[in-house]
Formats: C-alpha cells, sequence, structure tokens
C-alpha cells in the first residue's frame, strides 16, 4: 500500500525528521489559505504516481493568489489516470544541494538495502551507478549508528550535514520497521543551508502486514473492479485486450495470456481464481468476467486438489443462472477430467485437454465475433 | 538420491489439526511420504490420520526422530511455526503460506542463515521426490513420475502443467521443487541449480521462471558453469510494467524484471528457452540426447 505524499510526510514528521511547513488542500480556496499561513509555496498534486511534476502536478506559487490559481488549475487533473483530488501546499525551499535517501528490501540478499546518493532530485534509475552508495543492513540486529556516519562519508558530508543525515538515517530506518515497509524513500532529501529537509517523501507499506496495523489509513489505487475482485480473494490485472482469461494460480495465468498472444489475440485481464480452483471462486470469477463483456473467454484450469466435475459444475451454473452470451473456451485438466470435459460439452461449451490448442480456438472465436 | 528429500525423510507437519494440515496430511501420506509427527498447540494426545500429534516441536522430535517440516499455519504465526521448526535443527522447513509478512520473510531466512537450514516458500507448493515416494506440500500426486529430469519453478500450477508433460512425455523427475512466488523466499534457482549439478541421478534441469525480480538472472550466470543441460521457460511475456501479476514478485519494477531481459540472460547462459510451456518436453529430449 503507498502512502500519499503528506502523509509520508506526516509519518517523518512524527518520527523527528524535519520537513518543510505544509497543508493539505481540496479546494483552491484552501490553498490559498494555505499560501497566506506559510508564504511562498509549492502546490503539489496529491497522487500515487511519479512523475508529476513534468506532467504539470507541481506549480509555484509565491502570493496565495498565485496558490489559489495552481490549485484550480491542478484540482481535478487527470494525472495518468488518476484525477487529483487533493493538493498539498508546502512551504518553498532554497535548495543548495539535492541528495538521495532510501531503505527498500534487496531480495535477493533477503536483507534490507540503504540506497543514498549525493545526485538527489531525479529518479533513482536514472542516477549513474558510480554515484550511488548502498549498504544492506543485517537481519536481526539492525541499523547502527555507524553506519550513518560511514554513508555521510561516502556522500562527501562533513560536520553538522554528517551528523544531521546519519540521525535521519536512524530515524527512517525506525519508520521502515515500525511500518512493516517495502519502501521508505526521501527524494529530494534537501540541504538548505545549514539543514536538512525532506522535501519529498515515499512509504510504501507491505499489504500483507496491513493486518497489525489497524490504525494505520487504508489507500487504495485500485479500480473498482479490481477491489471487488479482490474482496473475492482473486487477483485482477486489466489489459487492453478483449480475450477474458481466467486461470487458477499466478504462473498458469501468466502463460495462458502468453499462449493467447502467441496465437494472435489480446487478452483483456489476468485473473486468477486461486491455485486450488475451488468451485465457487471459480463461478464468482467467471461471473466477473461475463459483465465486462470479452469477445470470447478462456478458461484454463489445471484441477490439482479440486475436482475438475466440480468445476464443470460451477460454470455451467453460471451459463444457467446468468447466461454467457460470449463463446466460451475452457481448457480442464487434472482430476476427474474426462467427467468435466464431458459435461460441458453436454452444455455447449467447448472443452480441451491442450492448452494450446485451447488457446488457438478461443483467438479464432474471438476474430469470428469481431469480423461477424 | 535426488536432492533435499527421500526416503530418510522423516515429515513433520505443523499445523496438522487444521483444515488445510489435515487434507493435505492424508494426500500426503497416500502418495507414500514418510510424515511421522504434526503439531497443534493444545493438541497433545490427538491423533490425524493416525499420525500422532504433539504441542510442540521439540517433543516430536524427540518422540519420532523428525528431520524436516511442512508447514500449514496461517501467515499471521508462520514466522514462529518457523522459527521453532529452524531452532530444532529440522531442514527443509517448508512454508506453503501465501501473505506472510516481508519482514517476517526476511528475519526468517536469517535465522535460517545461522542455523544452516533450507527454507523452501513462503507461497509456495513445496517440493517432491517421485523416486523416493517423497512429497512435502500440495501438489497433485498424479503429476510426478521417476525419472532424470531436476524441476525448479517459481510458479504452482505452472510447474503442475510442465512435470505433468513431461512425465506424459516419458520424462520422469528426480526432484521438484517450488521455490515460492514471494519477493523473499528461502531457496533460489542457483541453490537449487547447485544441487541439480551435484546429484548424479539428475541428468536434465527444467527452470520454470516469470517475470520480476533478477533470479533468473542470477541462474544464467550459473548454468555457465554448470555441465548439465539446462531448458528453461519464463512466464509472464505479455505482463504490462508496473502491476503484480498475482504473485508478490511478479512485477516488472523500473524496468528490471523483465521477459526480455531474463531470456536473454538465459540464453547467453547455454539454457534452451521454450517460447510456450508445451515445447518443454521436447527440448528436453533434445538435451538428454
Amino acid at each position: 500500500m503507498k502512502f500519499y505524499e503528506y502523509m509520508a510526510k506526516d509519518v517523518l514528521r512524527r518520527h523527528g525528521i524535519p520537513i518543510p511547513p505544509g497543508r493539505l488542500a481540496t479546494t483552491p480556496e484552501e490553498a490559498e489559505a494555505a499560501a497566506r499561513e506559510i508564504g511562498p509555496v509549492a502546490v503539489k498534486a496529491q497522487v500515487l504516481v511519479g512523475g508529476r511534476g513534468k506532467a504539470g502536478g507541481i506549480k509555484l506559487a509565491e502570493t496565495p493568489e498565485e496558490a489559489r490559481r495552481a490549485a484550480e488549475a491542478i484540482l481535478g487533473m487527470d494525472l495518468k489516470g488518476y484525477i487529483v483530488e487533493k493538493v498539498y501546499c508546502e512551504g518553498k525551499l532554497d535548495i543548495d544541494k539535492e541528495l538521495y535517501l532510501g531503505i527498500t528490501v534487496d531480495a535477493g540478499a533477503k536483507r534490507p538495502l540503504v540506497i543514498a546518493s549525493a545526485s538527489g532530485g531525479m529518479d533513482i534509475e536514472e542516477v549513474p551507478e558510480k554515484a550511488i552508495v548502498r549498504m544492506h543492513v543485517p537481519v536481526p540486529w539492525g541499523l547502527s549508528p555507524y553506519m550513518g556516519r560511514q554513508l555521510a562519508r561516502r556522500l562527501g558530508l562533513t560536520g553538522s550535514l554528517a551528523g544531521q543525515f546519519a540521525d535521519i538515517l536512524m530515524r527512517l530506518w525506525t519508520v521502515f520497521r515500525s511500518y512493516d515497509a517495502e519502501l521508505v524513500e526521501i527524494n529530494p532529501l534537501a540541504i538548505v543551508g545549514e539543514r536538512i529537509i525532506a522535501a519529498d517523501a515515499r512509504l510504501n507499506v507491505d499489504d500483507d502486514a496491513l493486518y497489525r496495523h489497524p490504525d494505520l489509513p487504508r489507500v487504495s489505487e485500485a479500480t473498482e473492479l479490481e477491489k471487488k475482485v479482490r474482496e473475492l480473494g482473486l487477483a485482477f490485472v486489466q489489459l487492453d485486450g478483449d480475450i477474458g482469461i481466467m486461470a487458477n494460480g499466478a504462473g498458469i495465468n501468466m502463460a495462458t495470456l502468453d499462449a493467447v498472444k502467441h496465437f494472435g489475440g489480446e487478452p483483456m485481464n489476468f485473473l486468477d481464481a486461486g491455485g486450488g480452483s475451488a468451485a465457487e471462486p471459480t463461478a464468482q470469477a467467471l461471473e466477473l468476467l461475463v459483465e465486462k463483456g470479452p469477445k470470447a473467454i478462456l478458461i484454463n484450469i489445471f484441477g490439482g486438489i479440486t475436482r475438475c466435475d466440480e468445476v464443470a459444475k460451477a460454470i455451467i451454473r453460471v451459463k444457467e443462472e446468468k447466461g454467457i452470451p460470449m463463446p466460451l473456451v475452457v481448457r480442464l485438466v487434472g482430476t476427474n477430467e474426462e467427467q468435466g470435459r464431458a459435461m460441458l460439452r453436454e452444455h455447449g461449451i467447448e472443452a480441451f485437454r491442450s492448452m494450446a490448442e485451447a488457446a488457438r480456438k478461443v483467438v479464432e472465436l474471438a476474430r469470428g465475433g469481431a469480423n461477424g | 538420491m535426488a536432492i533435499l528429500i527421500d526416503e530418510k525423510t522423516k515429515v513433520l507437519v505443523q499445523g496438522i489439526t487444521g483444515k488445510q494440515g489435515r487434507f493435505h496430511t492424508q494426500q500426503m501420506l497416500a502418495f507414500g511420504t514418510r510424515i511421522v509427527a504434526g503439531t497443534g498447540p493444545g493438541r497433545e494426545g490427538e491423533e490425524v490420520e493416525g499420525v500422532p500429534v504433539y504441542d510442540t516441536v521439540e517433543a516430536a522430535v524427540e518422540r519420532h526422530g523428525a528431520n524436516a517440516s511442512v508447514l500449514f499455519v496461517p501467515a499471521p504465526f508462520a514466522k514462529d511455526a518457523a522459527f521453532e521448526a529452524i531452532a530444532a535443527g529440522l531442514s527443509p522447513v517448508v512454508i506453503i503460506a501465501e501473505h506472510v509478512p516481508l519482514h517476517d520473510a526476511m528475519e526468517i531466512m536469517a535465522f535460517a542463515r545461522e542455523k544452516n537450514a533450507v527454507v523452501i516458500g513462503p507461497n509456495t507448493y513445496g517440493l517432491c521426490t517421485p523416486g523416493s515416494r517423497c512429497k512435502m506440500g500440495i501438489p497433485p500426486n498424479t503429476v510426478f513420475s521417476p525419472g532424470p529430469v531436476g524441476v525448479v519453478a517459481r510458479s504452482g500450477t505452472l510447474s503442475y502443467e510442465i512435470v505433468q508433460s513431461l512425465s506424459a512425455a516419458g520424462l520422469g523427475q528426480t526432484t521438484v521443487v517450488g521455490m515460492g512466488g514471494d519477493r523473499v523466499v528461502g531457496v533460489s534457482f542457483v541453490d537449487i541449480l547447485k544441487r541439480f549439478e551435484k546429484d548424479p541421478e539428475t541428468r536434465a534441469v527444467v527452470l520454470v521462471g516469470e517475470i520480476g525480480g533478477t533470479a533468473e538472472e542470477e541462474a544464467a550466470e550459473f548454468i555457465k558453469q554448470m555441465t548439465k543441460p539446462v531448458v528453461a521457460y519464463i512466464a509472464g511475456r505479455s505482463a504490462p510494467p508496473g502491476k503484480r501479476m498475482g504473485h508478490a514478485g511478479a512485477i516488472i519494477e523500473r524496468g528490471r524484471g523483465t521477459f526480455e531481459s531474463k531470456v536473454k540472460a538465459l540464453r547467453e547462459g547455454g539454457a534452451q528457452v521454450a517460447s510456450m510451456p508445451w515445447e518443454v518436453p521436447d527440448l528436453v529430449k533434445q538435451a538428454l540426447g
């Protein structure tokens, strides 16, 4: 779960990391009032996608009047598919130098990784490798203050700035651990005269750990359909094509999309009905897929624990109770597969044993639909 | 021979009294796995499918000499259960649960490293050595057959798909290992490839990867040094960047973990890469000569 900038900043502030003064605004009038209180401000769109500055989501305002106009322009703006509902008005900084500081998880090393650079302000992926310093954090001991001092030295910081940097890193580590973070990032970490200030902030919390953070606000970037599917315990991703896809298991789902593309089709979605392929989630997932109105649907089930006849029963139930107006192709293998395929055929549903044949068939049917 | 588990493996089932634990204990026993004991806190003295249940792992080890464990414990309790198994000296420790918190997974792996335990998972179907009739985990019993092919994969049903197609083509398996779909998991492709390279029974290896992370690229580096042929399939060619494709680890982030990068690395490492899963058995046959 990603935090909006204003929420991440609030977390940093409560952990003693210096941030500029700021106010959240949902109307131009609130932005104007914020600027009257703070002085010259940056009016920043609160969205969960990166690159908002380039897309026009950040405007500088010298006066309250300018802040109101900036907020008028930004609020309601469509930034990469997200409508801006809030702006954060933040005191302008006279930045001397921009650093980068982040803590993430290095999956390969299975440890947290501190990443720092003296070239902040841009996407860390664009910073040349030699300008980046990295340090793994040992589990379970955690970050030691010496690591902060060492990193500061490697970035060329001295005196009070080095001390402030090391202190901020220790505090950031506390945030990383206590929020079950996947990523906490300050970019830029700004040097303003003799002070270091967090000018931007990102905090992504591990979804799987949210259960032990009941007090955190819940932020969702999912579409309505994605939310609905998630409530059913399924995983859904919207794609651009017209062939509805459903399979049981993430890997086989990806392979199914690849197979449809291989035969010249365009998948509409990724939909994981769960590795166990229980009959009930299968039916619910299929109902959702039908509602989306694809040209054709492909269901790819490898029935391990759940029996294929149960899966067939669920599919037939959806067909009879809700109706499936588009062509449906089912690939069904595993326990009781013969029985399952026979049941489907009786109800006019094409059922295959081979994944390749099923993928080829659904592409053919989707094309037929397009031509006819 | 084979790797990690065989007929000498005495399996403990942690969480044996739960619905999943009970069902899969029955399935594992039917396959032939030597399950010696189970745990369920507060349930000592009970039996599940004829398997004695204890409150603690320590008791199960003392009484039955269990030397490996499979966990059917919900994600919030997986860390404690894994620590208990690792502390008791069990290995491998197989964590089936999905949604184990990332920070918990890092702690489990750190403790495993200290105790020299092999952890499989989290978010895995487990592993199976068909020749020894030993299965730890949840894959369907029907897909496996004994033979010379080692299989290592990130995802579950896709593994079943490919293992079944190998079996149907007369290509049995030494050991099939599911590493798990999460970002932080116990064993890596390289860990398993090293074991297959050393195992005299394994004559070819199938690697089933997917987009996200850099595990396949690291595997490709190791494949350069291997004497045994490797056939790979990577799922997710059509996945869009920035979207999590079901598995927590299956996401292309900031241009890393793409299909193209993995296929290129594996080819350069000397692996044969199948473009579709159903091409795997033929490539393995060719590799075996």
